[in-house]
């Protein structure tokens, strides 16, 4: 029977670029020929989540948030707007960072579909910020001497968002690669704004755990951290900002390797793309086999 | 390619076919095919094969079969598109040799035959007469995503279905499975309801159905209904649902009893529920239409008057890149309100000296 890849994203009204990470990733794992059809959909854009089962012809799909965060869109929008039926956030059994799938029936069209968690709290996401960090020094083994700054927005709208970034931050602090590893946040302290105050490297790589970049990415983040103070006129990687050269990624989402945690999601919902998650790896750069912890 | 549509009908003659007008059958005395054209009984193999190689109801049947692609709705509009309902295979054919072409939105679908094999292709309709030369050849119909991105301005467009779609592009030769994929692309689920609708299953929710659904910021849409009317939902219908700002065909109302009064437009594919552009635009008239009116006192002669509705008519309307830089008989000219508000504001920026907070 035909599996379709649904991926679902927020999207946006004003900002054109918000979709292009969705867009590449989805362009990724098709051209692995994993899933008979591979869809994007979005919160504000089109297809939009309310009717982007219908214009799938498999009977079976997974369906992956491109979310950071487990919560209000993973938990009560998305699973509403796809109108499947009998969704309980208790089926995923998580502790805010720990989802898992369910599969569950679209009301409107019959498709079974494995929900799955989103991107952005599985394991894997780990390996996608370590491999930010080595894209945007330019060097494959960045770590030593250095410190790696994971950023997130923080508990303002959702109590996860933050445990999120914290869960990575532990994550790779633990593998001992980077001299200090540090979950650093735009609306709540630890605060972003004194990243130079977090550190004791004189190089801080700097993530933002965010699926696309727009303004908190382009504009608040690079404004508050004094990269520069109009984000307009750019400013340089790394720039030295109290002493310290802060190499800043933007929004972790455009890494290539983000296809492969879609794929990783697909995978523990039990889509067989053991392979493609292969090719997906060589192809961006990706560690093989997948690091374990 | 050649004969694959032979040895296809060979293979299913035994469970029997009857599609568009061919009707081929197996019988103990040997094969039956019949046409409008032809009628055959009792041949053997070679000469069903011989009659089959030649004949375009074989080539239609596969087409149908072998290479449309199969989900019900995709498959229906291909069919709208040339026609089947209305002209039979010969005629179909005579027309597709010439070529059959439809409009969908802004897009001019065409579909021809070429060594008896259909070629779709896809280009804005204001491109319908134009020679392909002069425009820029696309063959991966997810190319459309990139089109549909922007407008002729360079300006992003939010909604798939503006009527905003630029120009300057075509998808020459696409495969039926391409086609609607390119379709799909520029308009997303179109292709789906459109479907529902013919077959009288559209799932409509209206406006109650759909603001009662809102939680987090757009939960408070549903204070908009008061009870005392839905007027208030006619205006959301005229200002973003109108012909002129998207083509889909609106088919919500305000609930299941109680009819909108503007029109839904004319469009051929419908509109199922208000979009999030209608309920992003919604939250923010909730919040504005919950304040009080207030009495204002303005001293405007009645040309000032009528230039501030010639203002916002064309802004509306999208219309002040239209009116010439020194068009000063036109009210929304620049100058023109340059100098009203020369006139008329203070320092402040209140229109007649007259603060907002009274």
């Amino acid at each position: 029977m035909d599996e379709a890849l649904v991926i679902a994203a927020h999207g946006s009204h004003l900002n054109a670029e918000s979709s292009t990470p969705t867009y590449d990733h989805a362009d990724t794992i098709r051209a692995t020929g994993a899933f008979a059809e591979v869809r994007e959909s979005f919160w504000k854009e089109e297809p939009s989540f309310r009717e982007a089962l219908r214009t799938v012809d498999a009977d079976e799909v997974y369906l992956v948030p491109l979310f950071i965060s487990e919560g209000y869109f993973t938990e009560q929008v998305i699973p509403r707007e796809f109108r499947l039926e009998d969704w309980d956030p208790e089926l995923w059994d998580s502790d805010g960072t720990s989802a898992t799938n369910a599969t569950l029936t679209a009301e409107d069209t019959d498709q079974t579909v494995h929900y799955c968690g989103p991107v952005g709290t599985h394991d894997s996401m780990s390996d996608v910020i370590v491999q930010r960090a080595e894209s945007v020094t330019g060097d494959p083994d960045v770590g030593e001497g250095f410190g790696l700054a994971v950023v997130g927005h923080g508990t303002e709208r959702n109590e996860n968002s933050a445990k999120a970034i914290q869960y990575h931050a532990d994550r790779i602090r633990e593998r001992g690669r980077f001299d200090e590893v540090q979950a650093l946040f735009m609306d709540e302290d630890p605060e972003v704004d004194d990243v130079a105050d977090y550190f004791e490297s004189d190089d801080i790589v700097v993530v933002p755990l965010f699926i696309a970049d727009g303004f908190h990415t382009q504009e608040d983040i690079p404004e508050d951290m004094g990269l520069t103070d109009d984000y307009r006129t750019g400013y340089d990687v790394p720039t030295t900002v109290e002493g310290h050269d802060i190499w800043y990624a933007g929004a972790v989402g455009t890494e290539p390797l983000m296809a492969d945690v879609v794929l990783e999601r697909a995978a523990d919902a039990g889509a067989d793309v053991r392979s493609a998650i292969e090719q997906v790896r060589e192809e961006t750069g990706g560690a093989t086999p997948a690091t374990g912890d | 390619m050649d004969g694959e549509y032979v040895d296809a009908l060979v293979a299913t003659a035994p469970d029997g076919i009857a599609f568009d007008d061919l009707h081929v059958a197996h019988e103990t005395d040997g094969y039956t095919f019949q046409t409008p054209d032809v009628d055959h009984s009792g041949i053997d193999e070679e000469t069903l094969r011989t009659v089959a190689t030649e004949s375009p109801y074989v080539r239609n049947w596969y087409f149908w079969h072998a290479i449309a692609p199969q989900k019900a709705d995709r498959w229906a509009f291909l069919r709208w598109l040339e026609g089947a309902q209305q002209r039979d295979v010969a005629e179909r054919y005579d027309a597709l040799a010439d070529g059959i072409s439809a409009t969908w939105g802004e897009l001019h679908l065409s579909v021809t035959l070429a060594d008896g094999e259909r070629t779709y292709s896809v280009r804005h309709r204001a491109d319908a007469d134009v020679g392909t030369s002069v425009l820029d050849e696309h063959d991966d119909p997810l190319d459309a995503r990139e089109i549909a991105k922007h407008d002729d301005d360079g300006d992003y467009r939010p909604l798939k279905t503006a009527p905003s779609l630029r120009t300057g592009w075509t998808f020459p030769e696409l495969t039926a499975s391409e086609f609607v994929t390119a379709v799909d692309t520029f308009y997303p689920a179109t292709i789906a309801n459109w479907h529902r609708e013919r077959e009288g299953e559209l799932d409509v929710n209206h406006w109650r159905d759909t603001v009662d659904r809102q939680t987090g910021i757009y939960g408070v849409v549903r204070t908009w209904d008061r009870g005392d009317g839905y007027e208030h939902v006619n205006w959301v219908a005229e200002a973003c649902c109108d012909d002129s700002q998207c083509l889909k065909r609106r088919e919500w109302q305000y609930d299941e009893e109680t009819e909108l009064d503007v029109d839904g437009g004319s469009g051929e594919f419908p509109c199922r529920e208000p979009c999030s552009l209608v309920i992003a635009g919604a939250r923010k008239w909730t919040k504005l239409e919950g304040e009080e009116s207030q009495t204002y006192e303005f001293e405007l002669t009645p040309s000032e008057k009528e230039q501030i509705e010639d203002i916002i008519d064309a802004v509306a309307d999208g219309e002040t890149e239209d009116i010439r830089e020194a068009d000063i008989y036109e009210g929304a000219n620049r100058y023109r309100t340059r100098f009203l508000r020369a006139k008329l504001f203070d320092d402040e920026g209140n229109l007649d000296g007259v603060e907002t907070e009274q």
